[in-house]
């Protein structure tokens, strides 16, 4: 009750603070625009179906992507995880890697690709990739290896080990790098999409720009966040609390 | 048949002769030369010859951990394997699981040797590695699916497993819902679902309070005369060792060597406060102490432990 007031407290300042600012008109409303023509931009958007479009193509290209991502980088995660010759080599590479922004595999991927969506698809790869292969690697480092012996000494061999013992033993450790791997995907894949014509939530966002519609650009804006903080919310905290609940403890976040 | 005939020689303990003559006129001489004189004798269950154990240690020293260890198990045998600790006992158990290899010497289960896991050997582990992402039942049920036995028959065992260690309200249960004795009876369910002809427990009641761990030792006790398995029990404890085996194994510390063998021809079922089991158990800790006395002064000298692990090997 107190958290809710304490939110409506703050969101009805913040949106007062916007309005006042915008009714004082020191810049101008294509510049500054007010609250409502957001929210006008929001419902003119969704009611000609340009936002519900973009958001199915920008959805279907990051669960692409991510996918990719995930059961790449569990193999490659484990890989390194379990061979030391990968670990001291790779590993360090991984780690280097990281340090660069996806958005700089995009002239790499133009010129493999070509201008389409696999050029998209391959910047979100390279985005979320590193985090869950270094969250894996991380986990199954971090997971008791007692379960790992239990599940060979009850006959799991093999990709069943992987499967049935492994997988979930390591997965209290790996999700908070899911869940990472996944915010770096998302990201990725609006910075691709804004520099190629692509039907995409990006795309859109910068067609706001080319309009010289601001409404436009945060009712995108707040789309996007919104995405982001919805999949968070649903996918990976009930992702949370269901380990809690089966391990009977907090996984380490 | 002759399985029964043991359960019920176990379960009404009587004079060594006295024994003898009842089995003769039930099952005839036939069946008391095979308990007796049979294959039983010759081909031992568990087989160790000359098994040898080395590590390299982080200073890059080799260590020598067990040292021509011999041992011979029989088929029901109830084996406790006793030991200062850093005798590599639990080592032992890691080496006939299959979970690790020796340096040198033989493991022979059933006169075959030893080529990594096996499912006719079952470990239980002191903290019991249950998996806490799989309810009980599912925990009792991972060994068969992994075998591969039809849905309907696991079930069937799950049921049975559950009841035998009195636990089968608890199947829809995680692992953290449950005492640490309850898990560790989850752990005895899940190993003995999956059939093995050899129990391999390592320390498996260490972490437990005593009234606990007295009331799983009979639990353990009824559970082998009724299942006719095969147990080797590795403990530190040596009451408890005296009071579960029928023979007790002292190993010595570092590197590990059979030091001595104790047969404990004592009725059963047994108990912690039998006058007799302290009796026994005092003539091993006689030894043992030696032993103990040893590795607390090698522990005081080098001022530290050697960090050695299972599988660590280089």
């Amino acid at each position: 009750m107190k958290r809710a007031a304490r939110y409506i407290v703050f969101y009805s300042a913040l949106f007062g603070l916007w309005t006042l600012l915008a009714e004082l008109k020191i810049w101008p409303p294509y510049l500054f625009p007010t609250p409502w023509g957001v929210a006008e931009a929001l419902y003119a958007g969704f009611a000609d179906h340009t936002y519900w479009i973009a958001i199915r193509v920008s959805m279907q290209r990051v669960l692409i992507g991510y996918g990719i991502s995930v059961i790449l980088g569990m193999v490659l995660g484990l890989g390194v995880a379990s061979n030391k010759f990968l670990e001291e080599t790779m590993g360090g590479l991984l780690v280097s890697l990281q340090s660069l922004p996806s958005i700089c595999w995009w002239p790499l991927a133009l010129l493999w690709f070509g201008l389409n969506q696999n050029a998209i698809l391959f910047v979100v790869i390279m985005g979320s990739l590193l985090s869950v292969t270094l969250a894996m690697e991380d986990g199954r480092k971090q997971m008791p290896k007692i379960f790992g012996q239990a599940g060979r000494n009850l006959g799991a061999k093999g990709f069943k080990l992987f499967w049935y013992v492994l997988l979930p033993a390591s997965l209290p450790f790996i999700v908070s790098g899911l869940k990472q791997g996944w915010a770096f995907a998302w990201r990725s894949l609006i910075t691709a999409e804004m520099l190629y014509l692509s039907l995409g939530l990006g795309q859109i966002l910068m067609m706001g720009r080319d309009l010289n519609d601001m409404s436009a650009v945060i009712a995108v804006m707040i789309l996007i966040i919104a995405i982001g903080y919805l999949v968070d919310g649903i996918v990976f905290k009930g992702m949370e609390r269901h380990l809690q609940n089966k391990w009977g403890l907090t996984p380490a976040t | 048949m002759s399985t029964n005939a043991q359960s019920v020689a176990r379960r009404f303990p009587l004079p060594a002769d006295a024994r003898l003559t009842s089995l003769g006129t039930k099952l005839g001489p036939v069946s008391v030369g095979h308990k007796e004189r049979g294959p039983s004798l010759q081909i031992p269950k568990v087989g160790l010859s000359e098994i040898c154990l080395s590590y390299r240690t982080q200073s890059g020293e080799r260590l020598l951990a067990l040292d021509h260890i011999n041992l011979q198990v029989r088929p029901g045998e109830f084996v406790c394997i006793v030991g200062p600790s850093g005798c590599g006992k639990s080592t032992l158990l890691h080496l006939i699981a299959g979970l690790h290899s020796q340096t040198s010497g033989q493991i022979l289960i059933d006169g075959l040797p030893v080529e990594g896991p096996g499912t006719d050997r079952i470990m239980i582990f002191q903290d019991h590695a249950l998996f806490p992402w799989l309810t009980v039942g599912q925990n009792v049920e991972f060994g068969m699916k992994m075998k591969g036995i039809p849905k309907a028959e696991r079930q069937e065992k799950i049921h049975y497993y559950l009841q035998l260690v009195h636990l089968a309200k608890f199947e829809k249960s995680y692992i953290h819902q449950l005492s640490g004795g309850m898990r560790q009876r989850v752990a005895i369910a899940r190993a003995l679902a999956s059939e093995p002809d050899v129990l391999l427990m390592d320390e498996p009641f260490a972490a437990l309070d005593a009234q606990t761990r007295d009331l799983l030792h009979d639990e353990l006790e009824r559970i082998w005369s009724e299942t006719g398995r095969t147990i080797i029990f590795v403990t530190h404890n040596v009451r408890e060792a005296v009071r579960l085996g029928d023979r007790v194994v002292l190993l010595t510390f570092r590197p590990g060597r059979v030091k001595s063998e104790f047969p404990i021809d004592l009725p059963r079922p047994r108990s912690l406060e039998d006058p007799e089991v302290a009796l026994a158990a005092r003539a091993v800790l006689d030894e043992l102490r030696e032993e103990t006395n040893r590795s607390i002064e090698v522990e005081y000298r080098n001022g530290v432990k050697p960090k050695i692990e299972p599988g660590v090997k280089s």
